[in-house]
């Protein structure tokens, strides 16, 4: 069987473009239909990278930007797998994360937030999947921080994920949120969702099994990209 | 009752945010973490090809220009072929071309730009030729799932392209055009919402 097209991507599971109630997208969502394309060679190829690109230290938040020393925060590790929606791991894919630090600052010339920066905490990090689709990185939980949408809006505690997959149609980034966190249902960029089940899965459970006793605790985190058909017939992508 | 269906639900996208420069382009954000940022360099010195260059901005629903967008660019190189496994001439692919780049607005202005060598045509579906065009992908703060759109040049014969024509009203199809404002410098704005509201995709 050969690999052929990439199972439709559900609108009505991920966020449309106009939701109100997140102001920002009323003025930067399209107003008139996607167009729909049955995927060319355009859009089922995308970039790869590997470890000439990245350096080991890079999936680790609490040393890759430590200058005295650690940062502060509650230690974690965050792992999962990335799986298309056959539930296979999608190997050697690049996964990359940012997030505010403990106080819910962003090392980010635009963040004016009162928290202070932790001079030993970058915020960002990038690992390669393995062959099995396997990935983790090592961090700080972040904080909450307010944003000026409704006048007392605060985010949830999150970690913004960005992953490519095998290709260009498959590019996704998403936010992971931490289990039991009571802003998750206040908030009005998580409410984009329109099915629970579907925020559900953005939710990282508490792993214990994946902390390191006297270390640091584990977030478990899988991330599930579209999902390819295998045709049974005439492969007719490319008409050849 | 039937049996259930096993597949999973993909992952539901969220918005980048206004600091997505950190994960993605930490230097931008104002620091300097990793020993290269990816997706600086689409073609390289040694690439064969028109060397153009590529400017525009993302406008939103009032005409302003977006400041904190990141674009994804993917293209071809200038024989029409993919750096990747699927496409069935990958190991001509020319020397030193990724075809993948990464690009943010200027904080103060919104413009953006990239160097580039043209593409060449790529096979469509049903062996029908795709006019030149490169793919594109936008984030930004207010914008819950990534927006998809290609760019064509107005200069290269679009009349036969399978994408293009499938745009039902044809003065759509000029969102799509980037301009050559002179030789190797092309313009090309997307306007998110609107007047001339740009044509995006759902690949």
């Amino acid at each position: 069987m050969k690999p052929a097209e990439f199972y439709q991507r559900d609108r009505l599971w991920q966020p449309p473009a106009l939701t109100p109630d997140y102001k920002t997208s009323v003025a930067r969502s399209p107003r008139l239909a996607m167009l729909s394309l049955q995927g060319s060679l355009s859009d089922i190829t995308g970039p790869t990278f590997g470890h000439s690109d990245i350096d080991p230290i890079d999936n680790d938040l609490i040393k890759n930007y430590a200058k005295t020393g650690d940062p502060v925060g509650e230690r974690i590790i965050v792992h999962g797998r990335v799986l298309d929606e056959n539930g296979r791991g999608v190997p050697n894919t690049l996964v990359e994360i940012w997030q505010a630090n403990a106080g819910g600052r962003y090392r980010h010339k635009k963040d004016s937030y009162l928290a202070p920066v932790d001079p030993n905490f970058g915020g960002c990090g990038r690992t390669l999947t393995d062959d099995q689709g396997y990935y983790f990185f090592r961090t700080i939980k972040p904080g909450a921080y307010p944003w000026r949408n409704w006048v007392n809006n605060w985010r949830p505690a999150h970690i913004h994920v960005s992953v490519f997959g095998t290709a260009f149609a498959q590019r996704l980034i998403t936010q992971m949120y931490f289990e039991g966190d009571p802003l998750i249902a206040k908030c009005p960029i998580v409410a984009t969702i329109p099915d629970p089940r579907a925020i559900d899965q953005l939710i990282a459970p508490l792993d214990m099994n994946a902390a390191i006793p006297l270390d640091c605790l584990a977030y478990k985190f899988d991330i599930v990209l579209r999902g390819r058909r295998s045709t049974l017939f005439e492969n007719r992508l490319e008409g050849n | 009752m039937a049996q259930p269906l096993n597949y999973l639900k993909e992952s539901a996208s969220q918005t980048a945010g206004p600091y997505v420069h950190i994960g993605l382009a930490p230097g931008a954000a104002g620091f300097d973490i990793y020993r290269q940022e990816l997706g600086q360099v689409i073609a390289g010195p040694e690439t064969p090809g028109e060397r153009i260059r590529v400017e525009g901005m993302v406008l939103d629903g009032t005409g302003a220009p977006v400041k904190d967008v990141l674009l994804e660019v993917w293209q071809a190189d200038a024989a029409g072929i993919y750096p990747h496994s699927e496409d069935p001439r990958a190991a001509e692919v020319a020397p030193g071309f990724r075809g993948w780049g990464r690009v943010i607005t200027d904080f103060d202005t919104g413009l953006w730009g990239f160097d580039t060598i043209k593409p060449g045509v790529v096979m469509g579906r049903n062996g029908r030729p795709m006019a030149p065009h490169v793919t594109l992908w936008i984030v930004a703060r207010g914008i819950n799932i990534g927006l998809n759109t290609r760019m064509y040049f107005e200069d290269e014969d679009n009349s036969a392209d399978p994408v293009l024509n499938l745009v039902e009203q044809a003065p759509r199809r000029d969102t799509l055009l980037a301009r050559r404002v002179k030789p190797g410098l092309y313009r090309f704005d997307i306007r998110l919402q609107g007047d001339g509201e740009t044509v995006f995709m759902d690949i």
